[in-house]
């Protein structure tokens, strides 16, 4: 009968109640939305660049992220080889790559680029090139002196498929290695600054070219599965650890890699944060207000209801009880709504290509997919309910503590 | 102990900006239980006052209140409440009832902060809603009955629970004198069969008629006291 009472009560001034209800439901639903835009963004985010040549996990010669050079090669790719066997998750892949700063030239242009060297199969599971090839073909383990480039490179050096380029760089023995290749292909990758940063040909003829014999840059393990904060890459970063020397190895989790995005990632969260501020601002002052209102004119009532010897705490509770009614109804509406609004959105995706300029140097992806995490919108409601229920405690005091004669008085 | 109310040397005095109004001047009054007692006087004469004291919604500046044995400047304002709930029935001039729940719940609703179960709730307050007349209201909301009809179920409500005594405030105040009548007629009835004391006030001559004792106020003195 208390809940029955306190469910008529908001419905007595019908405006009134769809006016606080309506911000509820744009505070719960901006939340859940927002959320979703900044979830689909990171994870596209993350996805990009650890697709990107990151992955997961990465293993160096110390020394080698300062200054990534051929001196800085790992030498013992057996052992490496077995520490990552060893200890990989289901589902994951690993691969090896030779990866120098190289100049690529041919008869009008040249520019510098990151000369990296690949086992095809391997890497094909592990970064985005295997899937990236759009014309001409990929590259074959047994393939000799050719390359992969992208596809704004080619255009930039007005090449074509088929076409030779120089790639000149330091040897291991300090000398300038250079050698002709063949382009084979040309990968697309989301931001046209990936497609000429980077140039791809075979483990082996890296290894030749440089006079490495069979070093190798770095090792990189890529996990199955999108990856949100790190933890699992530290655990098994950990295990790494245990079986490589640490002072030859270097093993680095894609946090502790991209420390720049790692930032950007708690900035997205500051948003929220900051949203999560304002929409309670608005709403508390809103819930405050009418609930003020409405206990002022039902004044008489509560005089009469503590003549009638119902106590204070059982006011209070009374005047929550309304509150509480009042958030759930608008979490509810503002759920179902975001809920809707982040799926519906999912699917197509919202095309930001028009900025995309501007926010290419972040990864940032071109089309955002919202995501909905469950985790957010737990928070979403517990932040409008506890703190909505907490606001109304002061209207509620006040509501208790008019006093029989007062309010009946005001007849 | 046969008085439900004793009051004694009660007085209270309201501060009016600086300057002191005298309430209720030196009232003693003892009430016995079964009464119907009227308390008299014209407006301003100190009745509200008085009631509100007898209530336990005011308290006096001095001078005992004792409702059934309680002393109430002994209890706390809890234990006040309390035995509101439990011993008092009030009626008032007008705005008895909560709007949004009907006859039947605004009655339960004592019953329920009471903690009686619902099912004897609900029979009781059927059963004493016939009784003051209103079979088949009971679900109507107070916006859809006559004013005569909710002073009734107000009454039903002040005396659902068996109360030491209620407490009626100009219950008539506001209804034309044959409604009034009729209301009044209900109480005297209740207040026979149900053995339930009635103290309520009036400047109205002919509600004044149908009091078993008769209390005069004036500028809140009592100077006339009768049983009839
Ligand atoms: N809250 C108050 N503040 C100041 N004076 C009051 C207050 N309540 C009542 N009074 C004064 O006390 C006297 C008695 O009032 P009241 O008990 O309401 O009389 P009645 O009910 O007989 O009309 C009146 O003079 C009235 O003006
Ligand atoms: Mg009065």
């Amino acid at each position: 009968m208390y809940s029955q009472l306190a469910w008529r009560n908001i419905w007595r001034n019908p405006r009134r109640t769809i006016v606080i209800m309506t911000a509820v439901i744009i505070g719960v639903f901006s939340m859940i939305f927002l959320c979703g835009l900044m979830r689909g963004m990171e994870v596209e985010m993350i996805r990009n660049n650890l697709a990107t040549l990151t992955g997961n996990i990465q293993i160096h010669q110390k020394g080698y992220r300062a200054d990534p050079v051929v001196e800085n090669s790992m030498t013992d790719p057996v052992l490496l080889e077995n520490a990552i066997k060893t200890n990989l998750p289901e589902g994951a892949a690993w691969a090896m790559r030779v990866r120098v700063n190289a100049i690529v030239s041919n008869a009008r242009h040249s520019t510098g680029v990151t000369f990296v060297g690949i086992d095809p199969a391997k890497e094909a599971r592990v970064s985005f090139i295997g899937k990236a090839v759009t014309d001409g073909r990929y590259l074959n383990s047994d393939d000799t002196n050719k390359i992969l480039i992208g596809r704004a490179l080619l255009d930039k050096f007005k090449t074509k498929i088929g076409h030779k380029l120089i790639v000149m760089s330091q040897d291991a023995d300090d000398e300038i290695a250079s050698t002709a290749f063949r382009i084979v292909g040309t990968f697309r990758a989301e931001m046209e600054s990936t497609e000429k940063a980077y140039v791809f040909v075979t483990l082996s003829d890296a290894q030749k070219m440089l006079k490495l014999k069979n070093g190798i840059s770095e090792a990189a393990i890529a996990f199955k599965g999108q990856s949100i904060d790190g933890q699992k890459e530290k655990a098994l970063a950990q295990k790494l650890k245990s079986r490589l020397p640490d002072s030859i190895y270097k093993v680095e989790t894609w946090p502790e890699l991209l420390p720049m995005m790692r930032e950007y990632l708690s900035l997205f969260d500051n948003f929220i944060y900051i949203w999560y501020f304002v929409v309670f601002i608005a709403m508390g002052f809103g819930i405050v207000n009418t609930t003020l209102m409405a206990i002022f004119e039902r004044m008489r009532e509560f005089g009469l209801l503590k003549a009638l010897g119902m106590k204070p705490v059982s006011i209070i509770r009374g005047v929550i009880t309304e509150s509480f009614f009042l958030l759930v109804s608008g979490i509810i509406i503002g759920n179902i709504a975001g809920i809707i609004t982040v799926f519906l959105i999912n699917r197509t995706g919202i095309d930001l290509s028009a900025l995309a300029a501007g926010v290419e140097m972040w990864g940032m992806p071109r089309v955002i997919h919202p995501e909905l995490w469950i985790i957010d919108v737990i928070t979403a409601n517990l932040v409008v309910l506890v703190l909505g229920l907490v606001v109304s405690i002061y209207p509620a005091a006040k509501a208790a503590r008019f006093t029989p004669i007062e309010a009946l008085e005001k007849t | 102990m046969n008085n439900i109310v004793e009051l004694e040397k009660i007085k209270k005095t309201y501060l009016q900006g600086k300057v002191d109004i005298p309430a209720i001047n030196n009232v003693s009054l003892s009430i016995k239980k079964g009464g119907f007692v009227a308390i008299a006087g014209p407006s301003g004469s100190g009745k509200t006052t008085l009631l509100n004291i007898i209530g336990g919604l005011d308290q006096p500046d001095s001078g005992t209140v004792r409702v059934d044995g309680e002393k109430f400047e002994t209890l706390t304002p809890s234990r006040l409440a309390e035995l509101r709930l439990f011993k008092i029935g009030f009626v008032f001039q007008a705005y008895n009832l909560i709007p949004v729940l009907s006859a039947a719940e605004n009655v339960e609703f004592v019953m329920l902060l009471q903690g009686i179960p619902k099912k004897e709730r609900l029979r009781k307050a059927h059963a004493i809603l016939d009784d003051v007349g209103l079979s088949g209201k009971y679900n109507r909301r107070p916006a859809e009955l006559s004013g005569g009809q909710q002073q009734r179920v107000a009454v039903a409500r002040a005396i659902v629970s068996n109360p030491s005594i209620v407490l009626a405030d100009e219950p008539t105040a506001n209804l034309d004198s044959k409604t009034g009548q009729g209301l009044l007629e209900l109480m005297k009835t209740m207040n026979k069969e149900k053995k339930v004391t009635f103290v309520f006030s009036t400047h109205d001559k002919m509600v004044m008629d149908y009091a078993g004792r008769l209390v005069r106020l004036r500028d809140g003195s009592i100077f006339d006291d009768q049983s009839k």
